[in-house]
């Protein structure tokens, strides 16, 4: 299984579920990573975490360990 | 009085359409119980007027967030007449997730359709008449920024008050819909108001809503099991998802449509905020373009050779160092002022020639010297305290703002949050904290932005610890005193780690209260990176004018009244008698003084130094007003104290030797000192700001806990500075805290050994799934 945390830069993806419970899984959904939603790694920060990542349209920038909980499939 | 409220994402503009529609009635407060900014204006359209209440930025109505609870609260409890959504153009998917669930209420609404013309520049637009319709909601194009539209907006709401409107929902279709409206016909037999939006909530599952209606929570779950979706607790969470999952679908099926793009946009590609953004954040060249920003923001606001030109142009430099009369030292002295200081000499200026006149005046009218001395020094002087700070409070404030609305202070968090997590907070807690370094008040005002309760107290606490612009006339002096009478070391070194001590304190603090009383990984990190924007500079003015006032409201007493206990303290001896600056060895604050100065003998100036050891413990105790008062008390006292001291000079360093020759203070002790003086309670300014963020009772342990660290810090330097062997049993101490520390977290990480139950049967524990059959039994 491959998880957001693992993409590298310029990569894209599908969600294809959000692991986990409590805030920090409806923050993600809230944000709009659903599945079926596609995603592009824009960057990562100069210590090589949180990530930058493209979806619907907008920027959005999260930690590693909770990119963990984004299981996707690469385009 | 009619009642609209304003709702919308972070970063949507919506505080920019509350001040464009409210202009200058808008009252700033905090939600009860929690520091969220609450905003309540009027709003006037011909012959009526709105009230418009600012609701928190919020993504969702989900019960998790402070900010998402209260919003919630408010659109239930109070019910607005009318609720103006406002939508991000540029952002339509996201920002119709919050607009499918507010629709769920049965509150009548409008969209305002916001940054339509940053759409336009780009050759895209949006089909309003096709997303009117397909929201079944009225929808306004406007401007905030720029005010357009905004009468058609508040007439489109007018009318929409005066029809009852019906919550709908865009989940009616999905798999849950039947549970849905299977709920909401319970709930609706039952009475509850906005039916379909509490069902909504219950099938997702939401805490806060199966607290209130339990019964019709149950319901929901059976009607959910009936048609095969969840089965038990565990598949109540995945409704959670299913539900998010369906409203976005509906918005990418129903509602993108209606954004119609000139070309095919795809994520890779470059827009001219992109480019920018790629220097600002990229990964070598980061990082020195933020320093270089921060080092501007602070040359504006506290430089005194704007830049450079006074060192750079010699002859320039020259003239502007030269006398010329009150009026020209405003603007120059070692060159150009930057804009903080000049603001803040104009006031100065002002300030000390009303002080004056009043002197003059009163003297004229016969008043007494105890009078004029009340007036002049005590009441202007604590009036003249609280303004004196505010011109680099508000410079700072407004580059704050700036960086904070062209969204470049999501990057600097984006950048640095990696490096904070290791102390326990989140990117976002840096900016604070750097903006302790120019003025505490500002800085603790910052850390609004913080989302975590425990985070942002634990910031506040430390930012004192970065010393202030106002500290460093008292580290000069002081450090040019050791230099220039023990004549040893070198004054900018020990002034270079004193600044460095303060850093460490900070970072070690936040460690230790991160991992022992305020513990808690950092906040998540899940944030936007708004796009690049010009912020406007009407509403940075009334941002800046809100936060003035803010803190003016909050600030005045304190400050004002503790100014006025230490100028009387300081004036008057225990007989009443007025003694003026002169008779400050009498005072009621010269014998506190004496009283407190065996106190302070571990720290190095206490019992151990001659009778006149207590000007330290007076120069500590007024320099809660202003920390610049250390030195200028100093000073005073030397007059009073040694019949050979000629006068106060502008570094102090005089004041400080003559101060070292009177009391006998050793080298560690006076580096002790400027520890104590730097770490311990701020000034009165700051004190007032951290109890309006963070409350009361908060501010009384966070008192203390300035206490502590600067009399511990100051303690080590001071012992450590004079025998060097006490560096031994002070890092077994921190050994011993380390594991200690290390130990305790081991041990609260690792579950409790499950206890036995015996045959007493219910606990109150809450964990027991028999609990009910306990209670019954009980009874």
């Amino acid at each position: 299984m491959l998880y957001l945390s693992q993409l590298s830069i310029g990569e894209r993806c599908v969600v294809v579920s959000v692991k986990g419970e409590g805030a920090i899984r409806r923050r993600l959904l809230d944000m709009g990573i659903t599945s079926g939603t596609e995603i592009y790694l824009r960057k990562k920060a100069p210590f090589g975490d949180p990530i930058e990542i493209a979806l619907r349209g907008y920027e959005l920038t999260l930690r590693k360990a909770e990119a963990a909980r984004v299981e996707i499939e690469r385009l | 009085m009619l009642k609209f409220a304003l709702v919308g994402n972070p970063n949507s503009g919506k505080t920019t359409l509350f001040n464009a529609l409210t202009g200058s009635t808008a009252r700033v407060g905090n939600w009860p119980g929690v520091t969220v900014d609450k905003r309540v204006g009027v709003h006037k359209t011909g012959e009526r007027a709105v009230d418009i209440v600012d609701l928190p930025g919020i993504y969702s109505l989900s019960p998790y967030t402070p900010e998402e609870v209260v919003a919630r609260n408010f659109l239930l409890d109070e019910r607005p007449d009318c609720l103006i959504d406002i939508v991000d153009a540029t952002n339509l998917e996201r920002n119709l997730y919050l607009t499918t669930q507010l629709m769920e209420l049965d509150l009548p609404m409008v969209v305002a359709l916001n940054m339509t013309d940053v759409l336009d520049k780009r050759g895209d637009r949006i089909d309003v008449r096709a997303l009117e319709k397909r929201l079944g909601l009225p929808v306004v194009e406007i401007s905030a920024l720029k005010a357009a539209n905004l009468e058609l907006l508040t007439e489109r709401a007018l009318q929409a008050v005066t029809t009852p409107r019906k919550g709908e929902t865009v989940l009616k279709n999905s798999p849950l819909g039947a549970a849905i409206t299977g709920a909401e016909i319970a709930l609706r037999l039952k009475g509850v108001e906005a039916p379909l939006f509490h069902a909504v909530k219950l099938v997702e599952g939401d805490g806060l809503e199966i607290k209130n209606h339990p019964a019709e929570a149950e319901a929901a779950q059976a009607f959910l099991a009936a048609h095969g979706t969840a089965k038990g607790q565990g598949e109540a969470l995945d409704t959670e998802a299913a539900i998010a999952d369906a409203r976005y679908q509906y918005i990418t099926a129903r509602f993108s449509p209606t954004l119609l793009r000139a070309k095919k946009y795809a994520c890779d590609e470059l827009s001219p905020s992109d480019k920018a953004d790629k220097l600002l954040t990229d990964k070598r060249l980061g990082i020195p373009v933020f320093l270089v920003i921060l080092f501007a923001v602070f040359h504006f606001t506290f430089s005194k050779d704007l830049f450079f030109l006074g060192a750079l142009i010699p002859s320039f430099g020259a003239w502007c160092a030269a006398e010329g009369g009150a009026l020209k030292s405003v603007f120059f002295s070692d060159g150009l002022h930057s804009v903080g200081v000049l603001l803040f000499n104009a006031l100065d200026l002002l300030t000390g020639q009303v002080g004056e006149g009043l002197g003059i005046g009163l003297r004229a009218l016969g008043a007494g010297e105890a009078l004029t001395g009340l007036v002049c020094d005590g009441v202007w002087g604590g009036l003249a305290a609280v303004l004196g700070f505010l011109p680099q409070i508000l410079t700072l404030f407004f580059f704050f703002s700036l960086l904070e609305d062209t969204g470049y202070m999501a990057r600097v968090a984006f950048m640095l949050d990696r490096l904070l997590r290791r102390f326990g907070v989140s990117g976002r807690a840096f900016m604070p904290m750097i903006m302790g370094f120019g003025c505490s008040v500002p800085a603790i005002v910052g850390t609004r932005t913080l989302a975590d309760e425990k985070e942002r107290e634990a910031t506040v606490r430390v930012i004192p610890f970065f010393a202030c612009g106002a500290k460093l006339p008292v580290l000069t002096a002081i450090a040019g005193g050791i230099v220039a009478y023990f004549g040893k070391g070198n004054a900018d070194i020990v002034t270079y780690s004193m600044y460095l001590l303060g850093v460490t304190v900070a970072l070690l603090s936040l460690l230790f209260m991160r991992n022992t009383t305020m513990r808690g990984e950092a906040s998540p990190f899940i944030m936007e990176l708004p796009a690049y924007r010009t912020p406007g500079i009407k509403s940075l003015a009334l941002h800046l004018w809100d936060k003035a006032k803010h803190f003016l409201q909050k600030a005045f007493t304190v400050i004002f009244a503790s100014t006025l206990v230490v100028w009387f303290s300081s004036s008057f001896g225990w007989d009443w008698k007025y003694l003026g600056k002169e008779g400050m060895e009498h005072s009621v604050l010269a014998s506190i003084g004496k009283l407190l100065q065996p106190l302070f003998t571990p720290l190095g100036f206490g019992s151990q130094l001659t009778s006149t050891g207590w000007v330290f413990a007076v120069a500590a105790l007024t320099g809660l007003i202003a920390k610049e008062n250390v030195i200028a008390t100093l000073g005073a006292l030397a007059a009073c104290l040694s019949p050979s001291f000629i006068g106060a000079t502008e570094e102090g360093v005089y004041e400080v030797t003559t101060m070292i020759a009177a009391t006998g203070i050793t080298m560690p002790a006076l580096l002790s000192f400027i520890a104590f003086n730097m770490l311990t309670v701020p000034c009165f300014a700051a004190v007032a700001a951290a109890r309006s963020e963070l409350g009361r009772g908060k501010l009384k342990r966070t008192l203390l806990f300035w206490l502590v660290v600067s009399c511990l810090t100051s303690c080590i330097v001071y012992t450590v500075g004079s025998w060097a062997w006490t560096a031994v049993p002070w890092s077994v101490l921190a050994a011993f805290t380390v594991v200690g520390i290390a130990l305790y977290k081991k041990r609260a990480v690792e579950p409790p050994p499950p206890r036995v139950r015996g045959k007493r049967g219910c606990c109150r524990c809450g964990g027991c799934k028999a609990k009910a059959a306990c209670g019954a039994k009980k009874e």
